[in-house]
């Protein structure tokens, strides 16, 4: 079996790294030895593995050390034999513990604290999710480490490149704590593939500590079309929609047409015509998929925080001047309630 | 000021106003750290209701990051006995969303992060309603607590030209990060700040059967 220096290094030399500039682990041979290791925190929701969460693996495979996933909750062991399978994990902790089905960071964050501290892990990592963005400032806070939010690259062990000011500026930033506690964008970081790995599964240390809050209910939006944060297209309707019925009416078959995920501005989401969680933008959700179409969308920058790293941007507005055109890589100039319809039809004949 | 802390600062009024929480609001006190323009923040909130206010004096320019800003908390919650802590959820500068986590870490206390509702009960219990992935959550605990605020929990409150000028008269206490014991080390040094890569738009098409050739054409369909 390689040793751990040796898989660090032959993980650097892997050509998913050729695009990481990671200047100082290639210079100093110490960094090699000085032994990276990442903790990639996995979500479950019910007993299945939240695959969003596996962003958190693929940023940790970019730092080149070892690899343990960490998950815990109730009925554990299938979740974490379908984790074991994932690439690039040498390791999953998992704690069997109900207490820990919801999240709670009142005892998530000891627990996690906990088995950190038992791994002696340089690196800890979990996705910018309701989750992460929850938990895991709790934790750093705990370990005394500031944390570095929602990267969106990584340039070596300690340099990390995020967004701030709604994305208008990207920060790099070098960390000096020893361990490092960082969230992740998915968008930026594609899940890991569960594949055929062997991830050994071994039991993670449990505290037991008592959590002050109690989970009391939740209300999520049911759909059967694909997960806004990881859709490969997204159809998004603003205020021009004028009522929760037009939006329905006239956003809901263009999203079928397409077999997209549907989104919304927050003009959209105040006004009542779609649910908060499809709000895209700075305090919503961050989309990158492969098409974004803005449908009466005008294009504040608090908005096109959430979009603008979509591969392809097409806009759907009455008023020409308005600043989604500027991003957009096609725009068509028109009522979307002339120019909407039409598009599904023809996309449906098609 | 920050549009989450608006949000907070108009629920802590509320709160008093509409006397939900049970045995009332005694006080509420705002804090700043930051140079010396944070007292037109701190005013601005006394303007819109709160009773008081502490202003932290910070070197312009020497920003603190949230672990040292919620040290800082810390001190100040257990010095002037508070038992419910409200932040925004998140900063719109540096979009950390960490401070309110951190304060609740450091303190013990429970938390509950992008509130939409806050509903008092007996015995000192509050039921906070969350924003998260997919749709909302509610979750419970007694006080002492912190809740951070999200978009939707409120509309907060102009401040009229009355309270504007009342809110002059109202204490604003100076205090230095060495009155609460705290250090502005830095974790985290800012190599550079670049601008995004911009992004070129590719013009407009005539019709619908336009767009669906150029977003062929992109790959997009």
């Amino acid at each position: 079996m390689l040793s751990a220096g040796r898989r660090a290094f032959s993980a650097l030399a892997r050509p998913t790294l050729r695009n990481a500039t990671s200047p100082a682990l290639a210079r100093s041979p110490a960094a090699l030895r000085r032994l990276l290791s990442a903790l990639a925190i996995l979500e479950q929701r019910d007993g299945k593995l939240n695959t969003g969460s596996l962003s958190a693996v693929s940023a940790a495979r970019k730092l080149g050390g070892s690899v343990h996933g960490f998950i815990a909750g109730s009925n554990i062991k299938p979740v974490a034999a379908e984790a074991a399978k994932v690439d690039g994990l040498e390791k999953v902790i998992a704690v069997e513990n109900g207490a820990y089905d919801k999240g709670l960071p009142e005892n998530y964050a000891p627990l996690l604290v906990e088995n950190i501290k038992k791994g002696g892990y340089t690196h800890v990592i979990a996705g910018n999710t309701a989750f992460g963005k929850n938990v895991m400032p709790r934790v750093a806070a705990l370990l005394d480490s500031q944390q570095i939010s929602d990267i969106t690259a990584i340039q070596d062990d300690k340099t990390f490149v995020r967004p701030i000011y709604a994305g208008n500026a990207i920060a790099t930033v070098e960390s000096s704590d020893p361990i490092k506690v960082i969230t992740v964008r998915g968008t930026a970081f594609p899940a890991a593939e569960i594949g055929s790995g062997t991830a050994a599964v071994e039991d993670g240390v449990d505290p037991k500590v008592d959590s002050p809050t109690e989970w009391v209910s939740e209300d999520l939006a049911r759909s059967d079309r694909p997960d806004l944060a990881t859709a490969s297209k997204v159809v998004s309707g603003g205020r021009g929609l004028k009522s929760k019925e037009d939006f329905d009416r006239i956003m809901l078959p263009l999203a079928d047409a397409l077999g997209a995920a549907v989104g919304a501005s927050r003009a959209a989401v105040d006004s009542g015509y779609a649910d908060n969680s499809l709000q895209v933008g700075q305090t919503g959700k961050v989309v990158a998929p492969q098409l974004y179409m803005a449908v009466g969308i005008s294009g504040a920058i608090q908005h096109l925080a959430g979009m603008k790293d979509s591969k392809v941007i097409a806009a759907i507005n009455k008023d020409a001047d308005a600043p989604i055109f500027q991003v957009a890589d096609v725009g068509l100039v028109g009522d979307l309630f002339e120019k909407v319809p039409e598009l599904t039809e023809k996309l449906n004949k098609a | 000021m920050n549009p989450f802390d608006e949000l907070s600062v108009e629920e802590s009024v509320r709160i008093r106003e509409r006397k939900s929480a049970p045995g009332g609001v005694e006080d509420i006190c705002v804090l700043s750290a930051g140079p010396p323009k944070a007292q037109d923040v701190l005013r601005t909130a006394m303007a819109m209701g709160a009773d008081r206010a502490i202003h932290v004096e910070v070197k312009e320019g020497e920003d603190l990051e949230p672990l040292t800003v919620a040290k800082l908390l810390k001190a100040a919650a257990e010095q002037q006995k508070s038992n419910l802590v409200i932040l925004g959820k998140q900063s719109i500068d540096d979009d950390a969303n960490q401070t309110g986590q951190m304060l609740a870490g450091l303190l013990g206390w429970p938390q509950a992060t992008q509130a939409s509702k806050v509903e008092f009960g007996e015995g000192d219990t509050v039921s906070v309603t969350r924003e998260v992935d997919g749709g909302v959550e509610t979750v419970r605990a007694k006080l002492p607590m912190v809740i951070t605020t999200d978009l939707r929990l409120n509309e907060p409150r102009y401040a009229s030209l009355p309270n504007i000028m009342k809110a002059k008269k109202k204490p604003l206490e100076k205090k230095t990060l060495a009155d609460f014991g705290i250090t502005a080390d830095k974790r985290l040094k800012v190599l550079k700040v670049t601008e995004p890569p911009a992004r070129q738009g590719g013009g407009k098409v005539e019709d619908v059967d336009g767009l669906i050739s150029k977003l062929k054409e992109l790959g997009a369909l």
